[in-house]
């Protein structure tokens, strides 16, 4: 947890915060919008936002998507019944995001998203994109991420990421996930 | 260290035999402490095992889709021959491209010419592969590839475990750059691992490749 904050999502806030700087195009955009632009903008910015503009945006998601195990209550009664529509169970759901997360090959994110007909869809992204960014990923609003990158697991599971994605669930934060809900 | 040699009953007239995971020329701990044993013995026996295994599998699945004439099958499992075959390919040579210390000399002879010739020197060379190699964004590998039409040294990366030869280069030396080849002991600082790797370059390997190559 400390590499990956004080250390990689560091890097990636200085990285985006220097490209800011550089670049008028991006001034005065929040990080959500520049993710959404990324696919539009000049080769010379386009990268860095993919990669540092996403990745702080994923990062300041993922931290929110956990807390301690057992600290929050679950999914809500809303989130369950959109689950159990667009999926079957919250197992079922489980069973697909840990294959999209497990089957994303290289660095990436798995995603729980809300599409804009109201349906759960998951997916899963390479690098540093996110579903926010048009044209480059299935839209959809984010619910819950997890990242698969091997920094993100490790130092503790090594080559065992089938392992880290069993365990993710014991620390989602429902509180959280249940408030990402359209 | 054994290999783990898998035979499989493909189903299929095509001669293809199933990949075996090569064995270490050296031990796991003959690289520390620029490589420590850990990522070695992780790197061989996890990472590149799944790649093999993983690859068998999919060619047995392509083997069982091709017989029955099932193209949508076949086209969907590329990606999963590609991932695999690509690390398997990939892993294959890196192990060969590394030494221990003790074992490595400098580039000598058409080696030695040809980075100078291309690159000015060979620190010049490692300075350019080190910042391609440093840039990757995920997951990838740093190349020094010889092109076969211009007769000279290049460098290039590739994405994930896409072999040397989807850049149009024969592969010299390939540094993996993925996380799990140096996070245990380098974390997040890859550049520290970028400078010191190149204490364990096998250059007589790199040159026999070159003479190959030509």
């Amino acid at each position: 947890m400390n590499i990956h904050h004080t250390k990689h999502h560091q890097t990636y806030v200085g990285n985006i915060n220097k490209a800011v700087e550089a670049n008028d195009i991006l001034k005065g955009k929040s990080i959500e919008e520049l993710c959404a632009a990324a696919s539009a903008l000049p080769p010379e910015c386009a990268t860095v936002v993919r990669n540092s503009g996403g990745g702080h945006w994923n990062h300041t998601f993922f931290w929110q998507c956990m807390a301690a195990p057992g600290s929050t209550n679950g999914p809500s009664a809303e989130l369950k019944a959109k689950i159990d529509a667009s999926f079957g169970s919250i197992d079922e759901m489980k069973n697909k995001f840990n294959a999209a997360a497990a089957g994303r090959f290289g660095s990436g994110w798995a995603w729980l998203g809300q599409q804009e007909d109201g349906t759960l869809v998951i997916t899963s992204t390479a690098n540093q994109d996110n579903p926010l960014m048009a044209g480059i990923a299935e839209p959809c609003v984010p619910l819950l991420g997890l990242d698969v990158w091997e920094h993100a697991y490790y130092l503790k599971y090594q080559n065992r990421r089938p392992e880290y994605i069993a365990n993710f669930w014991n620390v989602v934060n429902w509180d959280y996930v249940n408030g990402n809900l359209k | 260290m054994t290999s783990a040699v898998r035979r499989s009953a493909f189903s299929t007239s095509r001669a293809f035999s199933a990949a075996a995971l090569p064995d270490l020329p050296y031990d796991y701990n003959a690289l520390a402490p620029i490589i420590s044993p850990e990522i070695m013995e992780l790197h061989h026996k996890k990472h590149h095992a799944a790649y093999v295994t993983n690859f068998n599998i999919a060619m047995e699945k392509y083997a069982d889709a091709e017989a029955k004439g099932d193209l949508a099958a076949m086209i969907a499992l590329q990606g999963a021959i590609k991932f695999n075959g690509g690390g398997h390919v990939n892993h294959s040579i890196f192990w060969q491209n590394l030494a221990p210390v003790k074992d490595c000399a400098p580039p000598s002879g058409e080696l030695a010419s040809s980075i100078e010739a291309d690159f000015g020197s060979l620190d010049a060379m490692i300075t350019k592969f080190n910042g391609s190699a440093a840039g990757v964004q995920g997951s990838g590998w740093g190349w020094l590839g010889y092109n076969k039409e211009t007769g000279k040294l290049q460098i290039a990366t590739t994405a994930n475990q896409d072999p040397c030869s989807t850049t149009g280069l024969v592969p010299l030396l390939g540094i993996d750059v993925w996380e799990h080849a140096y996070y245990l002991q380098y974390k997040n600082v890859r550049p520290d691992y970028l400078k010191a790797v190149w204490q364990v370059v096998n250059w007589s390997d790199v040159g026999a490749r070159l003479a190959a190559a030509k």
